[in-house]
């Protein structure tokens, strides 16, 4: 569903050109969950961005359900695969009801039929009437997190990306987030692409996790190899234990 | 943890507001000895405005009022803000979650450490700088001549905290209340940072309160732990003991947590009791 082949990201140019994202290549299957882990820096969500078709000069081959993307999508294609921020409140427009956000889409795409698809987008995210006609304020961080899915559906995409859709949400919002992202996928058949730093939440929703450092695509390993410890990489190994709280042990002198 | 450094009893914080009061923060009682206690909560639980209430911080029309909130032989309850001026840093001290928001952006990192010790310690400049380098050396700064004289955009996020942190302990302080000092970090620089405090903490005989959301944190660095929830304590229990919370509030967020190496098909949801709010303590 998602290929990814030799993608490099650069920015700057001369002596100041830094590679964002080398030469990482990837591919997702239709249905499947992917996960990519690493800290801030390391591209994760530039390759994400890269994908979406955010990065008009991504050097590689992006392809999207066996269409290959150039560097100016038409529009059609641009709804197949749609994007989830981390923070909903910079994401969401604060002067825009929730029904002007969600009718934007429509009307770009010209959908039409907006009375109808609005409130069973709001439907599928577990919002009600009630919700549609307010301001992202006047919505709690889960709610607005909802919004921006809702946002994504409407389009009926096939692909799905999240870049750290819950990191900005308390403990008991996220796992409703989470259970949401895992419903829809369920029931909608969505592939899905996601980013996060917390092993823990990609390892919760994705079957396969790429690590990622410096650029650069260290390795591909599966959820369950991850809990039982079964990495090959240094960094993977490392990133495993921070996750598993503080150990005084763990720490080689800084 | 046989002499107590911080005792409160029954501490309120109310911010007044067009529908009634809003009670932040509701009868918190605890005592703080020369160990690590761990406060965690949700958003809006008020485990931060705690912490700021016993550096002496709920700016009015907030108004806080204690039964009891004592530090060693001072009685904070009585205090005013020349008081507290002099108490901050020198007797208790704060980290604050980002760097990049608590460090003056146009002075260097060296002299903004050099300038608080001689807030506290009458101090000339040159041994003002020597303290800041010894300081800097403690936290674990391989170069701080070099460091002393970089701005804090200059840093990054884990030094700017470590830099913090030299900030914080320059004066000697009997408590360092950290919140969410590492949230804004990498999770491999994290533990570094929290492992620099601690030996600190604990080399120096302080007291510690961590602040912070992130319950396996919490539970696997500190000694104890207080849960919080809507501006009440609902749980105190042993660090270790965390797995084994009795209050259901506490029992959810556990269960809301996705875990490595034990999958669910679905996440338990947190259901809210407003019992909850009147306390069951």
């Amino acid at each position: 569903m998602i290929v990814l082949e030799h993608a490099s990201v650069y920015y700057g140019a001369g002596s100041k050109r830094v590679a964002a994202v080398r030469d990482v290549s990837l591919r997702v299957a239709e249905g499947e969950a992917f996960g990519l882990v690493g800290e801030s820096g390391s591209g994760k969500s530039t390759v994400l961005r890269a994908i979406a078709g955010l990065i008009p000069h991504a050097q590689g081959v992006v392809r999207l359900a066996g269409l290959d993307m150039g560097a100016r999508r038409p529009t059609a294609s641009r709804r197949m695969a749609q994007m989830v921020f981390q923070d909903p409140y910079g994401s969401l427009h604060p002067n825009q009801t929730v029904d002007q956000t969600l009718s934007m889409p429509i009307a770009i795409h010209k959908l039409g039929d907006a009375d109808r698809r609005v409130p069973a987008a709001l439907a599928e995210v577990g919002l009600g009437r009630e919700h549609r006609f307010r301001y992202p304020h006047q919505l709690s961080g889960g709610q607005r997190q909802r919004v921006a899915i809702a946002r994504a559906l409407i389009l009926q995409p096939r692909i799905l990306l999240l870049d750290e859709p819950t990191s900005a949400l308390d403990v008991s919002v996220q796992a409703e987030i989470l259970n949401l992202l895992t419903r829809l996928r369920r029931e909608l058949g969505l592939t899905m692409l996601m980013v996060s730093h917390d092993l823990a939440v990609i390892a919760h929703l994705c079957e396969r996790i790429g690590v990622m450092s410096g650029g650069e695509l260290l390795e591909t390993t599966t959820a369950d190899a991850l809990a039982a410890g079964a990495v090959s990489h240094p960094y993977t190994q490392a990133l495993l234990r921070s996750n598993q709280g503080f150990d005084a042990s763990s720490i080689t002198a800084a | 943890m046989t002499d107590t450094l911080l005792s409160v009893r029954n501490l309120r914080v109310v911010y007044p507001g067009d529908d009634g009061d809003f009670h932040a923060v509701r009868d918190v009682s605890f005592t703080l000895g020369r160990e690590r206690l761990g406060i965690v909560g949700e958003s809006g639980s008020g485990k931060s405005t705690t912490g700021r209430a016993i550096m002496g911080l709920v700016a009015p029309p907030g108004r806080i009022t204690a039964d009891e909130m004592r530090l060693g032989d001072l009685d904070l309850t009585r205090m005013n803000e020349a008081g507290f001026r002099k108490l901050r840093g020198k007797r208790i001290a704060m980290v604050l979650q980002d760097p990049k928001y608590s460090l003056d952006p146009v002075m260097t990192v060296g002299d903004q450490i050099a300038e608080t010790h001689r807030q506290h310690v009458n101090a000339g400049r040159k041994a003002a700088r020597l303290a800041a380098l010894e300081m800097l050396e403690a936290v674990q700064i391989r170069d701080p001549e070099r460091v002393y004289g970089l701005y804090p955009h200059q840093v990054s996020g884990g030094m700017g905290q470590r830099v913090m942190i030299a900030m914080m302990l320059i004066a000697g302080p009997d408590i360092l209340i950290a919140d969410e000092p590492t949230s804004a970090l990498d999770v491999t620089v994290q533990t570094q940072v929290l492992a620099i405090m601690d030996n600190l903490v604990r080399s120096r005989g302080m007291g510690l309160i961590l602040v912070s959301h992130n319950l396996h944190l919490v539970s696997s660095f500190c000694d104890r732990v207080l849960v919080m929830y809507a501006g009440r304590v609902v749980e105190t229990c042993a660090a270790g003991d965390l797995a084994n919370a009795r209050h259901p509030y506490t029992r959810g967020l556990l269960a809301a947590l996705p875990e490595l190496g034990h999958r669910r098909a679905e996440l338990p949801q947190l259901q809210r009791d407003p019992a909850w709010l009147e306390g069951s303590l």
